[in-house]
């Protein structure tokens, strides 16, 4: 086999593949965060606590009432997804009208809250979820050995991003969206409800951090500071895109991943803080990010 | 809506502020010794001891009934962080009247709060910190090792996979203290045996939750064994991807260099079936472990202790004995003189049986190297461990010569 700057072929291969599949959770949180921002302008920090939520939601379903792997995937998102409604009916839907400041605060408040409970409730080493058995296994590339279920998460991850970006780029509902970004007023004029479309996206962006949290519950613990560790690198993803630009979350989300699966091969100790010096070099060439519109 | 707001955010104010008010119990300090827990009660670390290390200690204060004084214990989270860690140490011997930390998990913190104790002349107890230098050349007159160390842990399951035939290594390391010292003595161990070391990584802690990559540079290498030099919830994910990976099936074997039974509880016997692990300290072992075991599980909130839990009631049990032997107001004075009291006194409790204290500070107890049962073995909830093996509590640790303990080198 040969080599390529002093790292085996195969190696180097396997670890772009890993870093493919990294990026794919960062696609798809960096998703509904720019989801929820670009539409309705609030920093949603309690993210990574509703991907924990998520992944809980998907044990849960397992160990209280019997319900597996596909079922969570289904049921997760939607009771997670109205968790994030009844947030923003009762909480978030007051600080439209305010500085980014007060929503970045409020809901960083409402994920270290979350966090807590959930580490009162079931201790911080975490619980066993298992993959499902229809994904279990593996397949030999002859350059790695890919698990089944690491190959499903980029599939599943790129048919999410690829459904989000559809709906709001190419459908109706997306044009409305979008229109009530630029002037609700208006688009409220035309009889569309507004204020129960955006509680719905808020809902939707929050459902997509709990797809992620399911389709992570297998192959990492299962702990409520799961998220915390990812919520740091899905903002510098988000940054690094452009704020609220979903075209720019789904690219940077996966090249990142990457990027960060190369540093883990030539100099791990930087694996963590690769991301932020990219960030920092975006910021000062483009401050409005890769994506973004200034 | 404005005056709400306001309010809410003096009220948020008076609750961030709380804990810097001065405790109120200062006045009646002549007659109570206060033990201070200071662990991890939030991160990757918590569930090896947190708040079940406090429970064990007030279990412990508990069982020692009344000797003529009171015994307070408070606890605090230092996140991992040794500046965190250091202020509240500071803090709690200078101002809150506490005369002796105890627990001290994460090396970086265990090490910077080791300084502090020795400047302020102050009993250390440290049973949750593993570097072995703790013992060596960061030794203090006023610190006590009550617990496993990276060499016991490096003796114990690296030298039983050396003998089993696993003599190439891989090491897969949390990038501070305690990795380096778990990797340093292992590597000693492996190459004493004529195995090699065939190279290593060292990742960000805490912030790596995906350790596949690691692994596939770990496969690569040809090595026999991936020693794990980490802990907690690292350890946790890097078996379960390795599971994922197939490593395992493939004649790779894991080493979990520092494993505890709330790991083996959080990963299931499903995957963690087979690993090799040492503890100082099983619930089942015996019939005094159980015994105590009964007593402190109703308080437990359905967790069982391990060994790092129990050590905190062994310390504490042991400390308050040598306090009410040498009495409150000297055993406030010095912390030198209360350590010197313990290490001059035998230990026995009922976690550990038995046991001494060497001038270095390293309390002997034996070490168990302890195989986790197939899903088919375990007959009762909790029933995980069976024991391969006992290394003797003289051979357990590093010979005091070794270390370079300035304490004993005259």
């Amino acid at each position: 086999m040969f080599d390529i700057l002093g790292i085996p072929a195969p190696l180097l291969f396997g670890q772009l593949l890993l870093g493919l599949i990294n990026g794919a959770f960062y696609a798809m949180l960096s998703l509904g965060l720019a989801v929820i921002f670009g539409l309705l302008n609030i920093i949603n920090f309690a993210h990574g606590a509703q991907f924990m939520m998520g992944a809980f939601a998907a044990w849960m379903l397992l160990e209280w009432l019997g319900l597996g792997y596909w079922w969570a995937l289904l049921l997760a998102p939607i009771i997670v997804g109205f968790t994030g409604v009844v947030l923003e009916r009762t909480m978030i839907r007051q600080l439209y009208k305010l500085d980014h400041l007060y929503g970045l605060l409020l809901t960083f408040g409402l994920g270290l809250i979350i966090e807590g409970v959930f580490r009162n409730e079931f201790g911080s080493s975490g619980l066993p979820y298992r993959i499902p058995p229809e994904l279990s296994g593996a397949w030999d590339l002859g350059f790695m050995f890919l698990p089944v279920y690491r190959g499903w998460v980029v599939v599943a991850a790129l048919i999410l991003c690829l459904a989000t970006w559809l709906l709001i780029e190419k459908t109706r509902l997306g044009a409305y969206l979008r229109a009530a970004t630029e002037n609700a007023a208006l688009v409220q004029a035309f009889g569309v409800n507004v204020p129960r479309m955006v509680t719905l996206t808020y809902g939707a962006g929050v459902a997509l951090a709990a797809i992620g949290g399911v389709l992570a519950a297998p192959i990492y613990s299962v702990n409520p500071q799961m998220g915390t560790n990812l919520i740091i690198v899905v903002f510098a993803v988000v940054v690094i895109g452009g704020m609220g630009s979903i075209l720019g979350s789904i690219v940077t989300g996966f090249g990142l991943g990457i990027i960060e699966g190369l540093t883990k091969v030539f100099w791990p100790e930087a694996s963590a803080t690769v991301i932020f010096v990219i960030m920092a070099i975006v910021l000062l060439a483009r401050p409005a990010g890769l994506f973004g519109r200034a | 809506m404005q005056t709400t707001r306001r309010t809410l955010m003096t009220a948020s104010l008076g609750t961030a502020l709380a804990p810097m008010l001065p405790r109120l119990s200062r006045a009646q300090a002549a007659n109570t010794i206060r033990i201070g827990v200071l662990n991890d009660q939030s991160g990757p670390y918590r569930d090896i001891s947190g708040p079940y290390g406090v429970t064990c200690t007030q279990q412990a204060v508990q069982e020692s009934g009344n000797k003529g004084f009171t015994v307070e214990v408070v606890s605090a989270d230092h996140q991992n962080k040794p500046d965190v860690g250091a202020n509240i140490a500071r803090q709690w011997y200078d101002r809150d009247g506490v005369d002796m930390i105890l627990d001290v998990p994460t090396s970086s913190v265990g090490l910077a709060v080791n300084q502090v104790a020795k400047e302020k002349n102050k009993a250390y107890i440290n049973c949750g910190a593993a570097t072995s230098d703790l013992t060596g050349p960061q030794c203090t007159p006023v610190t006590i090792c009550w617990m496993y160390d990276t060499y016991m842990l490096a003796k114990s399951t690296g030298g039983a996979m050396v003998k089993a035939g696993g003599d190439s290594w891989f090491f897969i390391t949390a990038d501070y203290a305690f990795g380096h010292a778990l990797e340093r003595d292992t590597t000693t161990f492996v190459k004493a045996q004529g195995g090699k070391v065939l190279g290593s990584v060292k990742y960000p802690f805490p912030s790596t939750s995906d350790f596949s990559s690691f692994l596939l540079q770990a496969q690569a290498s040809r090595a026999k064994v991936i020693g794990m030099a980490n802990a907690g919830a690292d350890t946790i994910n890097c078996i379960k991807q390795a599971a994922e990976f197939g490593i395992t099936k493939r004649d790779v074997k894991l080493a979990a260099l520092l494993m505890f039974l709330s790991d083996v509880h959080a990963l299931g016997l499903e995957t963690a079936q087979g690993l090799v692990l040492t503890e100082s300290f099983y619930w089942d072992l015996n019939d005094r472990t159980r015994a105590f075991t009964q007593r402190v599980l109703p308080k437990l909130n359905g967790t069982y202790p391990n060994m790092n839990s129990a050590a905190n009631y062994s310390a504490t049990l042991h400390f308050l004995k040598v306090v009410a032997d040498m009495g409150v107001p000297a055993a406030k004075a010095s912390g030198v003189a209360i350590i010197d009291r313990m290490k001059a006194m035998p230990t026995d409790d009922d976690a550990f049986g038995p046991g001494t204290i060497r001038a270095d500070g390293r309390k002997l107890c034996p070490a168990y190297l302890f195989q986790v049962k197939t899903p088919a073995e375990s007959r009762a909830p909790w029933d995980y461990y069976k024991l391969l093996q006992t290394t003797p509590a003289d051979e357990a640790f590093r010979p005091m010569s070794e270390g370079g303990c300035p304490l004993v080198r005259s």
